[in-house]
């Protein structure tokens, strides 16, 4: 492949790039840029943050699990180009050092990357900015310190990139239409969106992938189209994007996103790329399930509309076949009652054990529809059927939420692994219900509400 | 004066725009190669047949090499010598190096470790504690014992009983750099290391052995490390000696680092342990015996987990005067990751079973768990500083191997002979006979009790859990008392270089290492003080085993206390130079000679420093010296279980509030406010980051920090994905931190306290609010396993709640 992309600056033209080459190895190896860190080598730890600027804007990524041609057209600045060309410290970095924001050092480029970033886009909340870089020396306070000092500082010219565009080549199709037709001619190809899933396969399993189409450039699937009737969401529709558009229709979703990963990683992770890959513990599915989404997918110029929860057929396997792709999720409007709870073994960037969506409709005192979906209770991503069946029609008060919360075991059977046990995933996600009940009835049922 | 001035860390420039240089970072010569080991699958075992063809064959290796191509030592250990580098017909552990590929890239050599067809006749592991108690698995004979009194009788004839147990998880380094080394082969045979250790001479020491070389054929240089937390103390042998065997096999630079995934499934961890204890006591809650059996899975192999298994034994009395105590200490052998240091080095395990048996009285009594606290404490130092007992130890050192390693904590340690420590007949004596005599907590826990609103908030919890069923609330006081110093005695020793170059700058080397703690900058301030000059003409440089030779691993909190009083021994060797000639040349008294402000005063006259050092040089006078340091006071029978191992305490408390959801199980720390023993600050900047971080740290292996190993012993969190280390939003929402204004009742530099590893344990106090505010669901006592993750919050909850 050959792209061209912006480097601190200045224009960088390749040819013949490997289409799996990680921006990060390609920073350290070849052009000797070593300020970028890897340290997990899986988008975890935020060592290897750097800034990428395209015509949205610039977002903060991870480049160990960003392949280089996803950079296409595209600028890059990473931490040897956010000090000022004549050397002048950017405010974060002088923040950082007057405010003893780094010990042992190795984690800083990432975090005046993150803060940079989140500096000049104006970005006041520094715990949900950070929360995608790791520090094992400091215990974050003395970051934060810096993060709050710099905030008001102007943000420095060299900062604003102008991303420089590039030509459009059959592996990185500018739309949804050219990637239908490279799609359908390359059945076997791996497509790639976000890389933050397929991004692992190449750095930790060590796969070849090729051929690989990237989405990246699809203009038309990133819109969220928000009509009278009906939210459709594009499949390359990034998790930060959909955190703003869902923390206003559906706070509850919203606030699930804010903990979804990290930033850099909510900045490349797609909506498509959270259904498509059919993991029964992605965050999205039990929320739009939930939500009564259509799932629309297309094939060459065919087009078709499941409802979500049909898409999972068993673990490892979903409804789609060879060229066919996830074109855009879509809900209808409805009055905001969805409530998502996110139980993981630390709050911000982790996976779910168990991630239990309820959309719990209740008219004068009667549930007259319930739609509950859950991820991490089996193998894909499931509706409760039982539980909503035991609500349905009867009064939300104690008694049919105990009654609800026996029929759990006709719905789940989960398992254990290293992120939870079985009873304990069985008995939260119960809980949950209880926990929905409670919440209604203005009750405080989070942790992260309450103060000292 | 630059001394306890709070200025930033030194490299805090060069780490803000990222030209801080760590071991990757390093550019290295054309035609470097790349190491990556192959592993083994299972976790005990016979190799049976090993087909390394697809390995040898895939794009890119150059070589690889088995434990049979292995020219001299195949050893990595720091203590027994029973640790390969390469396996040798068995395996113990999933995760085992079994061969290395040497390829030209570090992807190359990762996809061809990948290849190997190895058959194994597989055996059944011991993984567990109960496993390795039937097998008797264990290092040393039998347990060891620390007693002071008859506990057994004390317990029984005390008005009330507690007894129970507690699981204590181990913990992951998670240091943001991994393991790394780079090996450049040199004229003669001759190996240069940069190494990211916190042990150099560890490091030259296995390089000399497997090169066969001595160890004046090997130089190392560890410039900083992204981290160490004691993980670096032994752990990085294996990458050194692997690139330097590489190295010397193809004439060619060798870099190895573990991807995060091999580091975390390869390297050793802290220590996991189950401790059992009993304690007898009377109404007031006053301890008349405790006994405590402390179990420890040590892995495969020894690595330092005799000192780090003593280490919790001295910690089990913490703050608190202990009449009697008993403490049996099983070291066990399993078929895991060898564990190894890790900051407290088993002082935060010892000295949470003691939090546990005060956190349970109190339960017990229903009394407020301070005071019980309190009521136990050391009695007060006297406030003149008092030199500690102990007499004379003679000792005749038994005749040490040639290859005896005797540079880590680790090493081979000499059977005492003769009476051994005098033990001190003074009341106030822990279990292991040494006299507390510096006890700070007293007027430490006041202040922080009234500063912190304690009395206040711990009212408003109990308002809160009152009104609230879905969201309890706790909270929770832990003090420290941490004891400072290498309990192998010969390692309290350190050296440093300095040298004063004819304009005035100085140019300074010392045996510890920088892993971010800020110990380059704390000396720097000592060389700055001395001479009286300002910081910038003092250049510290990277740690060097040809500038400074023999040093100890940079651990046990003891960075700036050894390396401090060394640098400030040659800076005073050279300023009495300096003096003495100035004195000579102006007819004055050389003990009037005074260096300050940047200038030497001698007599009425004054010259610049430049100026003085310049009139030296052409006075033909030595302009570097060096400096040595040895701990003074310590002496220790870890046999017997008597002696002063410690030259002084380190003391610290914190108060910790929570909330817990009874629904999960999910818990937060809502606020913390922690008064630190520093002594006399070297840089309160510095340490009160040491003292956050460690903090955080302690926390977070207490809380979300669990590690899960399944049936086969295959390490199940071996990534970030998986194994959660505190996030930004995990500290306090409100986090108040504060030295305590003191000083070192022992003569240490400038009368500062080591602060490395002390603040760690003060996230004991997280893990007893939690434990508070679980106990608010019930009536029992939430007996709390660690790591408290939602769900093990949760198991309790339901115990205290439904019985199940």
């Amino acid at each position: 492949m050959d792209i061209t992309f912006l480097l601190n600056g200045e224009t960088v033209a390749l040819s013949g790039v490997s289409p799996t080459t990680t921006l990060l190895d390609w920073l350290r190896e070849e052009r000797h840029l070593t300020g970028t860190k890897e340290g997990c080598n899986e988008g975890d730890c935020g060592a290897c943050t750097v800034m990428v600027t395209d015509a949205e804007g610039a977002r903060a990524l991870n480049a160990c699990i960003l392949f280089l041609p996803q950079l296409h057209g595209k600028a890059v600045r990473t931490v040897e180009g956010i000090a000022g060309p004549d050397g002048a410290l950017h405010p974060v970095q002088q923040a950082m050092i007057d405010l003893h924001g780094s010990q042992c050092g190795f984690c800083t480029p990432g975090f005046v990357v993150s803060m940079a970033t989140a500096h000049l886009n104006g970005a006041r909340d520094h715990d949900d900015q950070l929360a995608g870089n790791l520090c094992r020396c400091t215990g974050y306070a003395p970051i934060v310190r810096a993060a709050e000092a710099a905030a008001d500082a102007p943000v420095p010219d060299w900062m604003r990139d102008a991303a420089p565009g590039g030509a459009a080549q059959p592996f990185l199709p500018a739309s949804s239409d050219a990637l239908a037709a490279i799609y359908a001619a390359h059945p076997e190809a791996t497509l790639v969106a976000g890389a933050t899933d397929v991004g692992l396969w190449v750095t930790k399993q060590l796969r070849d992938l090729e051929p690989v189409i990237f989405l990246g450039r699809c203009a038309d699937l990133k819109r969220i189209e928000i009509s009278e009737e009906r939210v459709r969401i594009g499949a390359m529709v990034d998790m930060n994007a959909l955190w703003q558009a869902m923390r206003k229709l559906h706070p509850s979703y919203g606030e699930m996103i804010r903990r979804y990963a990290s930033v850099q990683v909510r900045g490349a992770a797609t909506v498509g790329g959270n259904i498509a890959n059919g993991s029964p513990i992605g965050d999205n599915p039990p929320a739009l399930i939930a939500l009564g989404a259509s799932l629309h997918l297309r094939k060459g110029d065919a087009r078709r509309e499941i409802a979500l929860e049909e898409f999972f057929l068993e673990y490892g396997k979903q409804d789609r076949s060879p060229g066919e792709f996830v074109e855009a999720v879509s809900f209808a409007r409805q009055p905001d009652r969805l409530r998502c709870y996110k139980l993981s073994k630390r709050f911000d960037q982790d996976i779910s054990a168990v991630c239990g969506c309820f959309n719990i409709a209740v008219e004068d005192g009667t549930v007259t529809e319930a739609r509950i979906a859950f991820g991490g209770m089996a193998g894909i991503p499931k509706r409760a059927a039982h539980v909503e069946a035991a609500l349905v029609g009867r009064p939300w008060d104690a008694a049919t939420v105990a009654a609800a919360q026996a029929e759990f075991d006709a719905d789940f059977t989960p398992m254990s692994d290293m992120r939870a046990s079985a009873r304990y995933r069985q008995e939260t996600a119960r809980a949950m219900l209880m926990r929905c009940f409670e919440e209604d009835r203005g009750a405080p049922v989070s942790v992260l509400e309450v103060s000292a | 004066m630059s001394v306890a001035a709070p200025l930033p860390h030194d490299a805090a420039r060069l780490h803000v725009t990222g030209s801080a240089r760590y071991v990757d970072d390093i550019p290295t010569p054309a035609g470097c190669l790349h190491l990556a080991f192959g592993t083994s699958p299972i976790a005990k075992g016979a190799i049976t047949a090993m087909d390394l063809d697809a390995v040898r064959r895939a794009p890119g290796v150059v070589a690889v090499l088995t434990a049979g191509d292995l020219p001299f030592a195949n050893d990595v250990s720091p203590s027994a010598h029973d640790e390969p580098l390469l396996a040798t017909g068995e395996v113990h552990y999933v995760g085992q190096p079994v061969f290395l590929v040497v390829a030209t890239s570090h992807l190359a050599a990762r996809r061809a470790a990948r290849l190997g067809r190895i058959d194994y006749a597989e055996g059944t592991p011991i993984l567990t504690i109960e496993e390795a108690l039937a097998a008797d698995s264990r290092f040393e004979d039998g347990p060891r014992i620390y007693q002071k009194g008859d506990a057994a009788a004390a317990i029984a004839a005390a008005p009330r009983r507690v007894a129970g147990v507690i699981e204590i998880g181990g913990q992951e380094h998670f240091y943001l750099e991994g393991q790394a080394a780079l090996a450049l082969p040199q004229e003669g045979g001759d190996m240069a290391v940069h190494s990211s250790t916190q042990h150099p001479t560890e490091i030259q020491h296995k390089v000399a052995e497997a090169l066969g070389v001595p160890m004046h054929g090997v130089r190392v240089e560890t410039r900083r490390m992204g981290g160490g937390f004691g993980g670096k103390e032994s752990q990085g042998n294996a990458l050194a000696v692997g690139c330097a065997v590489a190295a010397r096999l193809t004439g060619r630079a060798c870099k190895m680092r573990y991807d995060r995934d091999d580091d975390m499934v390869i390297t050793g961890k802290r220590h996991d342990f189950r401790i059992r204890y009993e304690a007898g006591f009377d109404d007031q809650g006053r301890i008349a015996g405790v006994s405590f059996v402390q179990y420890t899975r040590c892995g495969w192999a020894l690595d330092l987990s005799l000192p780090v298994a003593d280490r919790a034994m001295l910690h089990a009395d913490n703050a608190y005067l202990l009449p009697a105590a008993r403490i049996e200490s099983h070291r066990l052998r399993t078929n895991t990751q060898s564990a190894t240091a890790f900051r407290g080095f088993g002082g935060p395990q010892g000295m949470l079973g003691i939090e546990r048996v005060l956190d349970h009285i109190a339960h017990d009594l229903g009394e407020d768990p301070v005071e019980v606290r309190r009521r136990n404490y050391y009695a007060a130092a006297r406030r003149e500083s008092v030199g500690a007992s102990g007499g004379s130890i003679s000792t005749t050192k038994k005749q040490l191997a040639a290859s005896a390693d005797l540079a880590g904590r680790g090493a081979v340690e000499a059977e005492p002979r003769g009476p051994g420590p005098r033990v001190s007949e003074s009341a106030q004596t822990t279990p292991y006979g040494m006299e507390v005599t510096d006890f700070e907590l007293h007027g430490m826990t006041e202040r922080l009790l009234e500063t912190s609103d304690y009395a206040e908030r711990r009212a408003a919890v109990a308002e809160w859990n009152a009104r609230h069923e879905t969201i309890k609330k706790g909270i929770a006081f832990a003090p420290v008392k941490f004891g400072i110093s290498f309990t192998l005695t010969h390692l309290n020793q350190a050296g440093a270089l300095v040298h004063v170059y004819q304009d005035g700058s100085v140019h300074l080397n010392h045996g510890g290492t920088e892993m971010g703690q800020g110990l380059f900058q704390k000396v720097a301030q000592v060389a700055a003080d001395r001479f009286g000059i300002p910081l910038e003409a003092v250049k510290i440089t990277a740690t060097d085993t040809a500038k400074v030779p023999n040093t100890s691993a940079t651990a046990a909190s003891s960075g700036s206390d050894l390396n401090g009083m060394a640098v400030k021994a040659a800076c005073d060797i050279i300023r009495e130079r300096m003096a003495d000639f100035l004195a000579e040349r102006h007819q004055a008294e050389a003990s009037e000679v005074r260096f300050e402000g940047g200038r030497v005063h001698v007599g009425s006259e004054s010259y610049g420093f430049a100026e003085a050092a310049g009139l030296a040089y052409l006075g033909r006078v030595s302009l570097s010296a060096t400096g040595f340091y040895r701990t003074p006071k310590v002496e220790w029978d870890r046999i017997r279980g008597h002696g002063r191992p410690f030259f002084y305490f380190a003391y610290g408390a914190a108060v910790t509030e929570v909330a817990v959801d009874v629904l999960t199980g999910e818990n937060r720390i809502l606020r913390a406010d922690i008064l630190h023993d520093a002594g006399a600050s070297l840089n309160p900047a510095l340490d009160i980051g040491q003292v956050e971080g460690g903090y955080v740290q302690g926390a977070g292996w207490l809380t979300t920090e669990e590690l899960v190993w399944d049936e086969k012993g295959q390490l199940r969190t071996h990534a970030p994905s998986t194994y959660k280390i505190p996030a930004c939003s995990d500290r306090p929402d409100v986090f108040n931190v504060a030295l305590w204004d003191g000083q070192n009742r022992e003569e240490t530099i400038y009368r500062s306290k080591a602060v490395g590893e002390p603040p760690f344990m003060l996230g004991i106090s997280a893990f007893l609010a939690l434990s508070d505010a679980v106990a608010a669901c019930g009536s029992a006592y939430p007996a709390l396993d660690a790591p408290a993750t939602a769900e093990t919050v949760w198991a309790a909850i339901r115990r205290l709640r439904d019985g199940v």
